[in-house]
């Protein structure tokens, strides 16, 4: 069953498609990674999961379910944390238990109780990593069945990223709940998620397990005056070097044919800066999307 | 019980380094037959971790005969990884020292010995692995 999944999906914004084709599928219990350059649509492509556009082509399905009515199994933390910062925390909390029929208000306050944010503090005067744990326990009081999060890392520094990724982490293993949080630091996303969706000028680039994608990709070396040889027997998706040495990352996990060449694992961010700088190469399982369950 | 850590940017499997470095343990008897692994949600207590990746590397172990997960009470050590024979590793070491001799004579130097054996045992590791 997926959490999400997208058939041609697009979004017009007057002439310019911020979003065009993308059909993408995040498989229940994953927690998902979009990765793209700013202005890529990964914010367009969360807030029409969401619901919270209407998208000029395609459809989105939640647990096999249009958006528009799935969202009470979703729940989303905007990139500006939208928080009312004159409100205390409790009443955050009050205004959340108002508007969702599946509230968790005792998990919401052992959740902050056990970050030490008090209850009565104005969110104005939080720092901005207990702000990003305050959206984020409003998110998970909901109960959602999928949680989406625009970069939820960004503007943090290294030590609330690590709480805020520990935060997330933790819920995931007590829910079993589905994550799709958007990022452009792919460093800091290696060992949180478990699928990669890389967009790019509008489109689905990548979509597919982190450790398959990165146990079929590899970074060969070898002569220069080789390399087209090479280049012509294997997919390459990026291509670089100086001088008498050449470098392709490949999508092939066979060790090179050359024995002139040396291959070496490649690394979650070398592989998505390869297709990020190759707009053209993409790596999405065959059939894009399995048939509606 | 042990402590996990991760090499983000290493390029290994996170759930990889985490076979690994239960595995070490293993031969290091820092963990031994009857241990209990930290369950998921301990280890992402303490690193920021994906609770799958945790179980994955569990089941992979498991798979192995090295641990089993008893049901509602957590995953236990099976048994330890002994040290390899004193036979089989004088007999390859010998075979070693010759291919290295060859190789010197050949006119290769220690990085390049170096680069050899670490690309052989890539390729090799990572057949094992898909």
């Amino acid at each position: 069953m997926n959490a999400l999944e997208t058939t041609g999906l697009g979004m017009r914004h007057r002439r310019t498609w911020a979003l065009r084709d993308c059909s993408v599928a995040v498989p229940a219990g994953r927690v998902a990674a979009l990765v793209g350059p700013n202005g890529a649509g990964k914010t367009t492509l969360l807030r029409l999961a969401v619901g919270l556009l209407t998208p000029t082509t395609g459809q989105v399905r939640i647990f096999g379910r249009p958006a528009r009515e799935s969202g009470e199994r979703t729940a989303f933390v905007a990139q500006n944390k939208p928080l009312y910062t004159g409100f205390r925390v409790s009443e955050m909390l009050r205004f959340g238990r108002g508007l969702n029929p599946r509230w968790d208000d005792a998990a919401a306050r052992r959740r902050l109780t056990e970050l030490g944010i008090p209850l009565d503090r104005r969110i104005g005067r939080l720092s901005g990593g207990q702000r990003t744990q305050v959206a984020l326990t409003v998110a998970l009081a909901k109960r959602p069945d999928l949680l989406m999060l625009d970069e939820p890392l960004a503007d943090l520094d290294p030590l609330a990223r690590d709480d805020v990724a520990r935060g997330l982490m933790g819920a995931v293993a007590e829910t079993g709940l589905t994550v799709l949080l958007s990022s452009h630091v792919v460093s800091e996303l290696e060992g949180v998620c478990d699928w990669l969706v890389v967009v790019n000028g509008g489109r689905v680039q990548v979509s597919g397990d982190i450790d398959e994608l990165m146990a079929r990709h590899s970074l060969l070396t070898g002569p220069a005056e080789t390399a087209d040889a090479l280049a012509a027997r294997l997919p390459v998706v990026s291509r670089s070097g100086a001088g008498r040495q050449a470098t392709l990352l490949v999508r092939d996990d066979a060790p090179p044919p050359d024995p002139r060449w040396s291959a070496r694992p490649v690394t979650l961010e070398e592989m998505v800066l390869a297709y990020l700088r190759t707009p053209d190469a993409a790596a999405l399982p065959r059939p894009a999307l399995s048939p509606a369950h | 019980m042990i402590e996990f850590r991760l090499d983000r940017g290493s390029g290994v499997a996170t759930y990889l380094q985490l076979v690994q470095q239960v595995r070490h343990a293993l031969r290091l008897g820092v963990l031994q037959p009857g241990d209990r692994l930290p369950t998921a949600k301990e280890v992402v207590a303490r690193l920021a971790i994906n609770p799958n990746t945790v179980l994955k590397a569990y089941r992979e172990l498991e798979r192995e005969g090295l641990v089993a997960g008893r049901p509602g009470l957590g995953t236990f050590v099976q048994r330890s990884l002994g040290q390899t024979s004193m036979d089989d590793r004088a007999r390859l070491r010998a075979e070693l020292v010759r291919w290295v001799r060859d190789g010197r004579q050949a006119g290769l130097t220690l990085e390049d010995l170096e680069a050899l054996i670490a690309s052989v045992l890539t390729d090799s590791f990572r057949q094992e692995i898909a």
